[in-house]
């Protein structure tokens, strides 16, 4: 039995500063994570995504409702235990970059928890050849491009082993390589540690690649399921301004050129299989 | 309005020991009405050249022809300004150069730096707030209380506002959700066929260069490596390879369906509805055979 | 134009001064400002002159290049050599013309002033040449370290210095896409009356401090996810290593003092 990492109990969040009338950014929100697993939060912009994120490591606390991280309630005796067992990459990759040099910028989250010298340029290292930065020890940041910039921000994060990587829209900013180098590292990451991923994302690439997507809309959970659950929905998802996966829309563009298929396809290989033997392979 | 770069050079921080050349020896026509696409990794060149397009800056060798005006590396700032009403540019994140008090006000700045007189580009404001889907009390409120979505159609009317001539848009939907996206997309496209407007699109997205170019470019270390038709480029699969991109996923799909059908379809495909299209009607050719 | 200023930019290199301890570099500069105004004569100065462009030698930064990158401060020596030669009025007249009277001890000071200047502006863009801009805050933190018994906030002034240092490329960036996404439409700040280019920064600087308040939230944000809470229980990552040729320059600058001294008259 999967053991819970985070979970969230009817949780509802207000900015303070906005008046009564206005829907709550996170409303009655309920949810639950397990150790190891990689979750995907999707929801167009404003759908209270970047909210969760923020409810998730006390950068916020709930009006109402609970947070439980690692079976304890977020509060503020617990935070900064907790934030150390918890790297986040933000969206831009400029303005999360402290230190002066690549390695300067590793270390930052070892320095501020004390962490013995040895060790620090130990793990420093580590993390950088990790996320396969080893020839930009000394860069600056300037001299970076976004998606290395974001693989300096993930080496920093995972610098202090935490059990849970949040990674609010780090793809978002970045052009396609980079979204690719960023996703490549985070999967094998995953391949070697049993480390629990959670993206909040609206790119659709990086929601395949989870085990779950939670989708929000408008401040509440929409949906939870695997991604083909999730995608089979259809003009849902579109209506609610997300992407549908390529091989899904030609199935939905071929059946209304009267086209019949066995099912909506998630991915191309299984497109073209049916196409094959459905229709040329007679 | 005509835009032609011949043999483009352009070097950073020149005579500095931080110097960088950044264009070798650019060729490229865009004629007036094209819809032309440049393509390219960062650090390619693509976003040099666009800041060449409105003489923002000056070859280091070589020459641009604006319309009737050519930039040289010598010439005088002061006929560039002409040049500068006519060639709008979206830049990438244009959000960042909001500024003024109410949302109307900025979409006006453009315009009346250029002598447009205050009644005209208030109503052009208005009209182009309605065409953006801006609603209509958004124009008295600030720029910066609007949300990231709302910000970028403010930014993107103030160009407009200016009736440029040539359009020329910079990863115009970086950062935006996929609906967003589209809808960005399909105006600047609509603009294009509607009223004719010429437009430059620099981005990374092979898709949207499939779906609306007439034209491509491909950029790679500064130089302009391939040039052509949608048709063309996508042909030429090894060779954009070569320069680390990769066909749209469209047109790849279109290879694997006619490599198991050991059949080729007629054309190649730049959008996933028109390589429904065809494969519906082979399909019914094959039945009826 | 910005981009040609190399004042305060930091070339890589592996030359013997590139090597020192920084904070050896910053102890150097220092004293090595007060030892400038031993010199008082034609020797003291001619040695000043040959010693500054021993050090240039030694790192290897290419003369040419330094120059052309101070031109401003070159304009700014040559004004204040002129004010000398025009204004000093001591010793014999050595030229005349119309109203024009230079003499002999205008032509001496403006030239020593000229050297003073000189040799203090290369050896401060030398040490920020050579050394990078977090060695230079961390040797400053280290050097401030003890006037932490008086509360001074030494670590938070060191991380506030590098800081804003690590973002001046950052929004130097910001500027130039700003600038330009203004004179894009219309905009220009580089010709009319001042009250018109007063009105044309607005719309740069507007946007520059928005993005910059942007910026800094979020980056306040990221380091507070980050474990961040001031300088208590912090270990550091940096460590500055003093050798025997941290030492041997500042010896260098003794017995130039001596020289100076047994000259000087």
């Amino acid at each position: 039995m999967k053991s819970e990492i985070i979970s969230l109990q009817e949780v509802t969040f207000t900015y303070t500063e906005e008046e009564k009338n206005i829907r709550p950014a996170v409303d009655n929100v309920s949810f639950t994570i397990y150790e190891g697993e990689w979750v995907a939060i999707v929801g167009h912009n404003g759908s209270g995504k970047s909210t969760l994120a923020r409810l998730m490591n006390g950068l916020l606390f709930p009006q109402k409702g609970t947070v439980r991280i690692f079976g304890e309630t977020l509060n503020e005796q617990n935070l900064w235990e907790t934030r150390s067992q918890m790297g986040m990459v933000f969206q831009n990759p400029d303005n999360q970059f402290v230190g002066a040099t690549v390695q300067d910028d590793v270390a930052f989250a070892l320095e501020n928890n004390g962490i013995p010298f040895e060790e620090m340029v130990e793990r420093v290292q580590q993390s950088i050849e990790k996320v396969n930065m080893s020839s930009f020890m000394n860069s600056e940041p300037h001299h970076l491009s976004g998606g290395q910039k974001q693989r300096v921000a993930i080496a920093g994060a995972i610098a202090l082993q935490p059990r849970i990587l949040l990674l609010d829209e780090a793809t978002s900013m970045l052009d396609p390589q980079g979204r690719e180098e960023v996703l490549s590292i985070v999967r094998k990451l995953r391949e070697e540690t049993d480390l629990t991923v959670i993206s909040i994302t609206h790119d659709l690439e990086e929601a395949l690649l989870a085990d779950r997507i939670i989708m929000m809309n408008q401040g509440e959970k929409y949906a939870v399921g695997s991604p083909e659950e999730i995608f089979l929905r259809g003009q849902e998802l579109v209506d609610l301004g997300l992407d549908l996966p390529f091989a899904m829309n030609v199935s939905r563009l071929l059946r209304d050129q009267g086209i019949e298929l066995v099912a909506e396809h998630m991915s191309e290989e299984e497109l073209v299989n049916d196409l094959w033997t459905s229709h040329f392979n007679k | 309005m005509d835009i032609t770069l011949q043999q483009v050079s352009y070097a950073y921080a020149k005579n500095t020991p931080f110097e960088k050349r950044a264009l070798f020896d650019v060729n490229l026509d865009i004629p007036s009405g094209s819809y032309q696409a440049i393509i390219g990794h960062t650090g390619s060149g693509k976003s040099t050249v666009l800041q060449h397009l409105n003489a923002l800056l000056k070859p280091t060798e070589g020459s641009i022809k604006i319309g009737d005006v050519l930039v040289k590396a010598d010439q005088k700032n002061k006929h560039l300004r002409k040049v500068r009403q006519k060639v709008g540019i979206v830049f990438q994140f244009p959000e960042h150069q909001l500024f003024d008090e109410t949302v109307l006000k900025d979409i006006m700045f453009g315009p009346m730096n250029f002598g447009v007189p205050a009644e005209e580009a208030k109503s052009r404001a208005i009209e182009l707030s309605r065409l953006l889907g801006l609603p209509e009390e958004v124009l008295e409120k600030s720029p910066f209380d609007l949300s990231g979505g709302q910000m970028r159609r403010v930014a993107i009317a103030g160009v407009l506002a200016m009736n440029p001539e040539v359009l020329v848009l910079d990863e115009p939907t970086a950062g935006l959700d996929p609906r967003g996206r589209k809808e960005i997309m399909d105006l600047f496209y609509r603009l294009h066929q509607e009223k004719g407007l010429t437009t430059v699109l620099v981005t990374h997205s092979m898709e949207d260069a499939a779906r609306y170019a007439d034209r491509i470019a491909i950029m790679h270390d500064g130089k302009c490596v391939l040039e052509g038709t949608p048709q063309e480029i996508f042909e030429n699969e090894e060779r954009l390879l070569d320069y680390r991109l990769e066909l749209p996923q469209c047109v790849k799909f279109q290879k694997k369906v006619e490599q198991m059908m050991g059949k080729k379809l007629p054309t190649i495909c730049l959008t996933e509805e028109k390589l429904a299209e065809e494969l519906a009607r082979l399909m019914k050719e094959e039945r009826e055979v | 134009m910005l981009e040609k200023m190399i004042f305060g930019r930091y070339i890589p290199g592996d030359s013997f001064i590139h090597r020192l301890d920084a904070r050896a570099k910053l102890i150097f500069v220092f004293l090595f400002i007060a030892i400038v105004f031993i010199a008082n004569s034609w020797i003291t100065y001619g040695v000043l002159f040959v010693f500054t462009f021993l050090i240039i030698r030694m790192s290897k930064i290419r003369l040419y290049f330094l120059i052309n990158g101070l031109k401003p401060v070159v304009i700014l020596i040559i004004f204040t050599f002129l004010l000398h030669l025009i204004f000093t009025k001591e010793g014999s007249i050595i030229f005349e013309w119309k109203f024009i009277k230079i003499y002999e001890e205008g032509l001496r000071q403006g030239i020593f002033i000229s050297i003073r200047f000189f040799v203090l502006v290369i050896l401060t863009s030398i040490l920020t040449l050579t050394t990078t801009p977090i060695s230079i805050t961390d040797a400053l933190e280290a050097l401030l370290n003890p006037l932490k018994k008086w509360k001074l906030p030494v670590h938070e002034l060191a991380l506030m210095m590098s800081i804003s240092l690590r973002f001046i490329p950052t929004l130097m960036d910001e500027t130039d896409k700003i600038m330009k996404a203004q004179m894009a439409r219309g905009s220009d700040m580089t010709s009319g009356s001042i009250k018109e280019r007063m009105n044309a920064i607005v719309p740069l600087l507007i946007p520059l401090f928005v993005s910059a308040f942007k910026r800094a939230e979020d980056l306040a944000t990221a380091m507070e996810v980050r474990g961040y809470k001031g300088g208590e229980g912090r270990t550091r990552y940096r460590k500055l290593e003093w050798a025997t040729r941290d030492t041997v320059i500042l010896l260098t600058l003794v017995v130039l003092a001596v020289i100076l001294l047994y000259f000087r008259q």
